[in-house]
């Protein structure tokens, strides 16, 4: 393989990978600062409970998100040092600020989180997860306005003399249009993901009935993570819808690789299955709604979308001159933008309706929990289905922008280190790539490990427990 | 003062920050087989780690943020350092990746075999990282063969020079000898005499090699402001080692923390106005001036590296505040791992 697709490679393994865990943090987080605050609230040690055990669980996934979002920062140097020479002045900023105002944030606060059970007053405590939670939004607004820039350029000039792209608007960037649509649309994901989370945890134990007494507790997190669920899928929909039209109008050919939409058309019909050979030429089976995509792309239903045999004999036209954005076609692998668009789609709606069936089953107080065999299916599954459509949107969003890295100013091809041989990034692809696998595993079973006991008692706190210089730390590593 | 030398001196505060910070977490990590023995290892081992455990993290920050300032304030420097850099940085990140998890990890579960490994981890991505920061740190001053576009053209081996592994013992040294420290600081009982000891006999090793690391750098490419930085270590690190020899912990540590931010200092003086001197061609060396960002891009960067710096310092301060406290073995509690309500021993 050439240098540039070990290249990909590396960036598309390291950057799914970590993307597991980004959003079961931003979700998490949100979650047992809820659960934490509740228990301030009514004083119901259930919830004391609940808040210590997602956040064992929060603890777990961070460490992973945390570890491998290093790799993230270094590899634009190590592997893209030509895109970062040419968009350093405008995408190192959101990045060193990310660091500066959310990560410090982030990891200061959920230290004291962790280590300050019982150390610092309790209201504070909650507020640590709050700040926690607060760094993760921050990071993801700043992180995503830098990701924005490369679907949507603006704020910018290129200086001929220096020969990259500089910041003329900082303010530009930050209101990215594409930002707004995709900062409350990842965001909501996430807090799907965080919800699925407890609600699939919180279902198989009020369907192992493992500890009876606890039932009533687990239904109680079943339910809070129900709702959250569906009423944040409910913010996808709609983040999304707004996320389709801004597409259609700046990235008109990722919104024409989704549906594979060959011919421009006005009153353009929703794919919503198509079996055809993989050039997508001759279609076998298709299920089309009728005027949808014109609808979901442009707000009317005999509105015209662009097609990509049109859009690329204009971007050849257009682009043919720079050695930057000439490239041999500026189609993007239509299979992969077609079935990622769908499959973020279904997933995400699987799990919001797996959310309502488990709020109807769960709706009574007495209420029997269903003891048919899909249930613990639908446990597990609804804790797996936010976490691969995130997964499958990132795909989406990425793979539809190829062959750029900046839309219309650069191209991936261009970007990649010229120092760094074929050699040295398969030898980083191989390494990252296999020590992911055996962390994925230990991450997981520790995981199934910490589920599987459950929420545990609280402790009793020790008999003449004052600030004795002896006393036992509340917790420790 | 130019912006560009502004944003030169922060970056050379951020790398000092990390220095002298997560120096005492890789020194603490690196004495888990030195102070981590006998019949009350694994309690021992539990000190040590947690003495840093609330606040290692926060530490690691300052690398990322050093990392992300270098990229949005000079553009061509992180791009040529992190690319050129390459198989180094890739060790490093895999040492700092298993080190992050063995922290959080090593005590989720009660089994010696899975303590164990995580305890290798530990002392490897400890060891690893502070070796090649200094390896890296030297060739950065001393210069690479770098081209007229700015790529690194040399490879491996042209980055284990002789001068570039003592810098990387240097920084082992210093970083084993600050972490040494930081445990006498830190905790109560056998474990704070044996670190003190520890303390001295490494602190003579990491001055001889850290003075005789800098009078050769300085001797190339030094001027009079590095050469008073490095004076001015020296001292500090040996005033800290006096007062560890006192048992003034307090006093010790500050001499350790002053000298590993004079040597940052020093070393950076060194490169000023370079940022990646070129020794292919003195004229293909990387400065402040033609690595940097535009105007507009460092101003704003100063805007909010101004207003949110202190913040960030003011509460990381106030949260090593809030564990302030020594810690002993007797204050460890059991080993423990979640188990299922019904099985939960009844007392």
């Amino acid at each position: 393989m050439e240098h540039l697709d070990l290249a990909r490679w590396q960036f598309a393994i390291t950057t799914v990978y970590h993307y597991f865990f980004v959003p079961v943090t931003i979700g998490l987080s949100f979650m047992v600062a809820s659960f934490e605050t509740q228990w301030l609230r009514k004083r119901n040690p259930q919830m004391l409970r609940l808040a210590k055990f997602f956040g064992k669980l929060f603890t777990i996934n961070f460490a992973l998100g945390l570890a491998t979002g290093l790799v993230q920062e270094f590899q634009f140097g190590m592997n893209w040092s030509a895109y970062s020479r040419f968009v350093g002045d405008i995408f190192g900023a959101p990045l060193a600020i990310e660091a500066l105002l959310a990560f410090f944030l982030e990891s200061t606060f959920l230290g004291l989180w962790i280590f300050g059970w019982g150390r610092i007053p309790e209201r504070l405590h909650a507020a640590c997860m709050w700040i926690v939670h607060a760094g993760t939004l921050l990071s993801a607004y700043f992180i995503l306005a830098a990701n924005s820039f490369m679907q949507n350029p603006v704020g910018y000039r290129n200086n001929p003399v220096t020969g990259r792209a500089e910041l003329t608007d900082f303010w530009a960037v930050l209101t990215n249009k594409v930002q707004l649509a995709t900062f409350p649309h990842t965001i909501l994901a996430a807090y799907m993901t965080g919800a699925a989370f407890v609600l699939g945890i919180c279902l198989w134990h009020v369907h192992r009935r493992s500890v009876p007494q606890d039932q009533s507790m687990y239904r109680k997190g079943a339910k809070f993570g129900a709702w959250m669920l569906l009423l944040s899928g409910l913010g996808v929909a709609v983040s999304g819808d707004f996320a389709g039209k801004i597409m259609t109008e700046v990235q008109p050919m990722k919104m024409a690789s989704a549906e594979a939409l060959y011919n421009t058309q006005a009153g353009a019909p929703f794919s919503i299955l198509t079996v055809s050979s993989l050039d997508g030429q001759h279609e076998k089976v298709a299920i089309t709604v009728p005027k949808l995509l014109s609808f979901l792309g442009t707000g009317d239903f005999n509105g015209t979308v662009h097609g990509i045999n049109q859009l690329e004999a204009q971007y050849k036209h257009k682009y043919a001159t720079d050695p930057h954005t000439r490239a041999q076609t500026y189609v993007p692998t239509l299979p992969l933008t077609y079935w990622s668009f769908r499959v973020m789609i279904g997933l995400g709606t699987a799990a919001a309706a797996i959310g309502a069936a488990s709020l109807w089953t769960l709706r009574r107080r007495d209420s029997e929990p269903a003891r048919s065999r899909w249930w613990p299916w639908a446990a597990i599954s609804v804790v797996l289905l936010p976490i691969f459509a995130n997964s499958f949107g990132w795909i989406f969003t990425e793979a539809g922008r190829q062959p750029w890295l900046v839309f219309g100013l650069f191209t991936t091809q261009s970007g990649v280190s010229p120092g760094v041989s074929g050699a040295e990034v398969a030898t980083s692809l191989t390494i990252f790539t296999a020590l992911y696998a055996v962390l994925a595993v230990i991450e997981v079973k520790l995981t199934l490990r910490y589920v599987r006991a459950g929420a545990q008692e609280l402790e009793e706190p020790s008999a003449g427990a004052d600030d004795d210089a002896d006393d036992k730390l509340a917790f420790a590593y | 003062m130019e912006l560009t030398t502004v944003w030169f001196v922060l970056i050379g505060i951020l790398w000092a920050g990390y220095f002298v910070l997560e120096g005492f977490d890789f020194g603490v990590g690196m004495l888990f087989p030195v102070l981590g023995r006998g019949a009350d290892r694994e309690r021992r081992r539990r000190v040590l780690l947690n003495t840093i455990g609330p606040t290692w993290d926060g530490n690691e920050v300052w690398l990322v943020t050093a990392a992300g300032a270098t990229f949005a304030a000079f553009p061509e420097w992180y791009a040529t350092l992190f690319s050129g850099f390459y198989l180094i940085l890739l060790v490093i990140l895999v040492a700092l990746i298993l080190r992050v998890l063995a922290f959080d990890y090593r005590g989720k579960r009660d089994d010696p075999s899975w303590r164990k490994r995580w305890d290798a981890a530990i002392v490897f991505g400890s060891v690893v990282p502070a070796f090649a920061w200094g390896l890296v740190f030297t060739n950065m001053i001393h210069g690479l063969p770098i081209n007229s576009q700015g790529v690194y053209t040399g490879g491996l081996l042209t980055l284990l020079n002789p001068l570039a592994l003592l810098g990387g013992l240097t920084t082992l040294a210093l970083f084993l000898l600050h972490g040494s420290i930081f445990v006498a600081l830190k905790t109560d009982g056998t474990i704070r005499r044996e670190a003190r000891h520890v303390a001295t006999r490494v602190g003579v090793v990491a001055a001889v090699l850290a003075i005789a690391l800098l009078v050769v750098l300085n001797l190339q490419t030094g001027n009079d402001i590095s050469w008073i930085c490095f004076v001015a270590a020296v001292i500090a690190l040996v005033v800290g080692l006096v007062f560890n020899v006192r048992g003034r912990e307090g006093w010790a540590f500050s001499g350790t923390f002053v000298a590993i931010g004079l040597t940052v200092a020093a070393l950076f003086t060194m490169l000023f106005p370079d940022v990646m001197p070129s020794t292919s061609n003195a004229a293909w060396s990387l400065t402040t001036d033609n690595a940097s960002s535009s105007h507009l891009t460092l101003a704003i960067m100063s805007w909010v590296a101004l207003l949110f710096t202190p913040i960030v310092v003011l509460y990381q301060g106030w949260a090593y505040w809030i564990f302030r406290r020594r810690i002993s073995t007797d204050q460890i509690p059991p080993a423990t791992e979640p188990r299922l309500a019904s099985e939960q021993v009844v007392h």
